[in-house]
């Protein structure tokens, strides 16, 4: 596979929401506004990046019977780093997004990337991989955000498109089920007809 | 009173999965009968409970006398991983017949996020140890109620004819949804 592959899976083929279904409580729990998505995503991409350069460079060092807390500490490390810098510089986004920060640990896609791209891939790879994930889950986040945004509120990044009000139902927490399994079936409908 | 008002504000009011978004894997993926939704139900209970006592005890003693609260984040996450690990292998050695029920659950509660989730939340609300008890078991009923409604529901779903679109996730996704909107019928209980 090449670089391009790499980086390019996590958008549509392999993509972490829409496709293998990874990661499913921050796609639920943040993704009320589009810009909350958006964060969430590029914190993710932030944690998967890092940790995948790390974990493709000290691989070879780790015994196989403990990589997965190995794997487990650097991820946090990197968790932690963003939690502080967000807690700094976007104090806001860091307020709307709360408990789902920390939470990235727990993120079944990091760590699953860890498990079974990093560990068996050199630097070079490992890092678009992470990156493309991590940018394909952005997107997902970013585009359920957005659809949640518009017909809950009828804005989009916080402007206003109408003068009125939304479905309330959308920026509460069924709306989010709602609108993510409808946008899961039609992607599936697309696919198959395609 | 106080107590009464975490239970049922844990259990009904803030949902863990239907309202928190926590725990959702575990939710879509294993819920498909009830009985292994009961078993799933039992060993979350377990070591949720377990958990948050260890962690807040770290909190308390060790993070804060020492001020590197900022290491919540990785000592957490480590003592969960350590703790399922330790409960699997006395479970073994104590109570088979309670380690074969729950045994092929317990690998997968480490990245349950409603474990780390609770944890870090009691912190966050400032509860005393035996606040802390009662909203980790309280969550993790809540987590068992809604598995099992859900599971009820999808045994029955497996006999309707849904569009091609909709078959699997879509539809678990919608049946969720309105679940969750059942459970905004308590808000304003607590």
């Amino acid at each position: 596979m090449n670089n391009m592959q790499n980086f390019s899976k996590g958008f549509f083929k392999e993509n972490a929401v829409f496709v293998q279904l990874l990661g499913m409580c921050p796609t639920l729990g943040v993704t009320s506004t589009a810009i909350n998505g958006l964060g969430m995503g590029l914190a993710t991409t932030f944690v998967l990046l890092m940790s995948n350069i790390v974990i493709s460079l000290v691989k070879g060092f780790i015994p196989d019977k403990v990589r997965i807390p190995a794997f487990i500490v650097i991820i946090a490390s990197f968790v932690t780093v963003v939690d502080l810098v967000m807690a700094g510089y976007l104090p806001a986004l860091h307020e709307q997004l709360g408990l789902f920060i920390p939470l990235i640990v727990v993120n079944c896609i990091v760590l699953g990337r860890a498990e079974a791209f990093a560990s068996k891939n050199g630097v070079i790879a490992s890092a678009l991989d992470g990156l493309g994930m991590g940018l394909g889950f952005a997107m997902a986040l970013f585009m359920l955000g957005s659809v949640r945004e518009i017909l809950g509120n009828l804005s989009i990044l916080g402007i206003k498109l109408v003068d009125a009000d939304g479905i309330l139902l959308f920026i509460l927490p069924p709306g989010a089920f709602l609108a993510l399994g409808f946008l899961i079936a039609f992607i599936n409908h697309v696919k198959k007809t395609a | 009173m106080e107590y009464i008002i975490i239970v049922f504000g844990a259990i009904f009011v803030n949902n863990i999965v239907l309202n928190q978004f926590l725990g959702i894997c575990p939710f879509l993926g294993v819920s498909s009968k009830v009985s292994t939704g009961l078993g799933m139900t039992g060993a979350v209970t377990f070591v949720m409970t377990i958990a948050t006592i260890v962690t807040y005890l770290i909190q308390q003693y060790v993070l804060v006398p020492l001020e590197i609260t900022y290491l919540q984040t990785i000592t957490y996450i480590l003592i969960i991983a350590a703790l399922v690990q330790m409960v699997e292998i006395i479970l073994k050695k104590v109570s088979p017949s309670l380690y074969q029920a729950l045994g092929v659950f317990l690998p997968l509660i480490t990245t349950n996020c409603a474990i780390l989730g609770v944890a870090i939340l009691v912190i966050q609300n400032e509860f005393n140890l035996i606040e802390s008890v009662v909203f980790a078991i309280s969550n993790a009923l809540g987590f068992g109620l809604a598995l099992v409604i859900f599971s009820g529901l999808r045994e029955h779903m497996d006999l309707i004819d849904l569009p091609k679109g909709m078959k699997g996730v879509p539809a678990s996704l919608v049946i969720a949804g309105l679940l969750s909107m059942a459970f905004m019928g308590f808000a304003g209980l607590v």
